[in-house]
């Protein structure tokens, strides 16, 4: 590596973070579960398989339209437990606070987590808490990690996806990171912009066990957004990817708020929606499945995976021009002019 | 915003496509000056759809990539003293100098924040009245007149804590000397859509009278690029050199007289250096004295190196049309988004970032 301190780029979910992974962490960590890189591990059990994941919360500010930390870190771990198609059983919880928080602050947080991992069916079992100095910290770090039981017969990963699947949205892309920036900009445009966080493990529930054979692959388009999640995928099936503009999801005023801010929306981070790899026989049963289900009214086909050109993902653009999308590079920045 | 779906109507896109590949009978070159226009040509995949005799190479354009490296380092420096906080818009914070970028700076202490309008950064400064707050203002006529104004405002409003580092650039002038510098053989320049608001149309004509160059303005949307691109390409089949308005909805022939005026008020004409051009008449702006306690290099006493742009990168070239980023031997290699060398690389804007990102060993899909 040829940065020998760590930036702030390192964890936007891009190229940046990639590397000190592979380069760093599976050089002395790695083993064939760990390395696999997937939104949660599966461990083999006597009884069946276990589905195992944890992620940290540092978002910022810690309240924000449409949630808060705690809901973002009950929702982020279910989600990585569903996007292998494990049914989420429980919660740890880890919270770092700085010296300074309001307790009515942290209380209502805690309220947040509460709300959603009751709404969720997936308790709280453990936790702990450290408080750090003044400035030695941002108000409230949180960590939570989860267990999910896989069910017998469900084989879903980034590594089944194949040439001839549709791929699905299961909505609109960019709301969470377009309210967090608009939020941190101090910028307000009219309209509703609100963060998107929402558990997606029912969804997923009922999809796999409605129709076991039609998801390959899931992913959620968190940091990095859907561009980094196509790339993701393509890069370790060694597939490619036709994606159609026209049909991705998006508001119209989170779309509006992209164009103001120079963001491309497909690098922005979504907290409640998927991407599904799924058996082309399949696919129109399940996208009505989907729709009719309130995590997935938005849903829509945007593409499908193909053989070449191996490793990449190229982009129909909505007025009829054709490009390559790639992963995040940097944090995504706004233009000067 | 009505604009998206117009001027990004897929039928109407295609046909203009269409009347695009049915005039151009013979090869052309055509510079598009502004980054926005590069990074919206390849976002929108247009270079797909373009005929094969029509080549696009991209002009001096992007304000970061333009900034030569010594202000890359004399920004840093700046962000590095005790007690300053500088604020800049985000494409600067990752722009490689001599020794790192503000990203490193920032991970190492110095503190470093980004805004989205300038107006942001005297905020800060009434918000923290101890610290000094910076902001390293780069960028050409589209954004310059929204600086004039914040200065003007934090005189209104007392606050001392608070002063730009111009590094301002002016269009025209660079225009002027690309084209009369040898070698550069374009047949049409398709010029920017904000810069031209401020200053308008009539601004490029002595580029159609003195050089017998087809300009025009175009925006920033499919249809807006590949409409001006038919104006360029018939101007060129007739033998005619004009300057035409294809952006009519935000751009008059005189341009924005207020913000011409506030510009005026608040700086004045000096020479600068640009990446790749070397220094160029009268083609920066400095604070007027009047307004010397907001220029941090009075205030400050700062000196602005002429160092050595990183060694093998071709960021120079590339800026003035004479190479394209496939031609540097680092583009893709050492140079990449995630380590970049050059500032063409690190920009939104920037050519090498549009290239690499969007059009990679692919030019029709």
């Amino acid at each position: 590596m040829k940065n020998k301190i760590i930036l702030l780029e390192h964890g936007s979910g891009g190229l940046a973070g990639q590397e000190l992974i592979s380069r760093l962490f599976l050089t002395h960590l790695g083993n064939p579960v760990l390395s696999s890189l997937e939104d949660s591990a599966i461990i083999e059990t006597s009884t069946g398989r276990l589905a195992f994941s944890t992620d940290s919360y540092t978002v910022d500010p810690i309240f924000f339209p449409g949630g808060d930390i705690g809901l973002l870190a009950v929702h982020g771990t279910i989600n990585d437990l569903a996007m292998r198609g494990a049914r989420p059983m429980c919660l740890s919880l880890g919270v770092i606070l700085e010296e300074g928080l309001l307790i009515s602050d942290l209380e209502n947080i805690v309220l947040s987590i509460k709300e959603a991992s009751e709404k969720a069916g997936v308790p709280v079992v453990t936790g702990d808490t450290k408080v750090v100095p003044r400035g030695k910290g941002d108000k409230v770090f949180i960590n939570t990690s989860g267990i999910g039981i896989v069910p017998d017969g469900v084989n879903i990963s980034v590594k089944e996806a194949r040439p001839g699947d549709i791929i699905m949205l299961s909505g609109t892309i960019a709301d969470h990171g377009v309210a967090i920036l608009t939020r941190r900009a101090g910028i307000s445009i009219q309209g509703d912009l609100k963060s998107d966080t929402m558990a997606l493990h029912r969804l997923v529930q009922l999809l796999v066990e409605t129709l076991p054979e039609a998801v390959h692959t899931l992913r959620d388009p968190t940091r990095g957004g859907i561009a980094t999640a196509f790339n993701e995928i393509a890069k370790t099936a060694g597939v490619g990817m036709d994606i159609e503009e026209s049909k991705i999801p998006i508001r119209p005023e989170v779309e509006a708020a992209c164009e103001l801010l120079g963001l491309d929306p497909l690098y922005l981070a979504s907290e409640g929606k998927f991407l599904a790899l799924v058996a082309p026989e399949y696919a129109a049963q399940a996208l009505d499945m989907i729709r009719l289900q309130p995590e997935g009214m938005d849903a829509a086909i945007i593409g499908r995976v193909t053989k070449d050109p191996a490793g990449r993902v190229v982009l129909k653009t909505a007025v009829g021009g054709a490009r390559l999308v790639e992963s995040l590079s940097g944090e995504p920045l706004p233009r000067i002019c | 915003m009505r604009h998206l779906c117009e001027f990004r109507d897929r039928g109407l896109t295609i046909s203009l496509a269409t009347e695009l590949d049915r005039i151009v009978d013979r090869p052309v070159r055509f510079m598009e000056v502004c980054g926005t226009h590069t990074m919206a040509i390849f976002r929108h995949g247009l270079r797909s759809m373009l005929p094969e005799d029509l080549h696009l190479i991209s002009g001096p354009g992007c304000p970061v990539c333009v900034t030569p490296t010594g202000h890359i380092d004399a920004f840093i420096r700046v962000a590095c003293m005790p007690g300053v906080t500088v604020v800049t818009f985000g494409d600067l914070v990752r722009v490689p100098g001599t020794n790192g970028s503000l990203a490193r700076a920032r991970s190492q202490g110095a503190r470093i924040e980004v805004v989205y309008s300038p107006i942001d950064a005297l905020n800060l400064a009434e918000q923290r009245p101890k610290d000094l707050v910076v902001f390293p203002a780069i960028g050409f006529e589209a954004t310059i007149p929204g600086v004039a104004a914040t200065i003007l405002e934090a005189r209104r409003r007392k606050i001392q804590n608070f002063a730009v580092f111009s590094a301002h650039k002016l269009m025209p002038p660079a225009l002027e000397a690309l084209m009369s510098q040898s070698g550069l053989e374009i047949q049409g320049l398709l010029c920017p859509g904000h810069v031209s608001t401020i200053i308008g149309a009539n601004a490029y004509r002595f580029l159609s009278m003195r050089y017998h160059l087809p300009c025009v303005i175009a925006g920033f949307e499919p249809a807006d690029i590949i409409q001006a691109l038919i104006l360029l390409t018939r101007q060129v089949g007739y033998g005619r050199a004009e300057v035409e308005n294809a952006y009519p909805r935000a751009v008059r022939w005189a341009g924005n007289a207020r913000a011409q005026g506030l510009m005026q008020e608040v700086f004045e004409p000096v020479d600068a250096e640009w990446r790749g051009m070397g220094i160029i008449p009268g083609s920066g702006l400095a604070i007027r004295p009047e307004f010397s306690e907001f220029d941090i290099t009075k205030r400050l006493d700062i000196e602005i190196p002429q160092v050595q742009g990183p060694k093998g990168c071709r960021c120079g070239e590339i800026l003035i049309g004479q190479c394209v980023p496939g031609d540097c031997p680092l583009f893709a290699r050492v140079c990449t988004p995630l380590d970049p060398v050059g500032p063409c690389m690190v920009s939104a804007e920037g050519a090498c970032a549009a290239y690499y990102r969007y059009g990679r060993r692919h030019r029709r899909l």
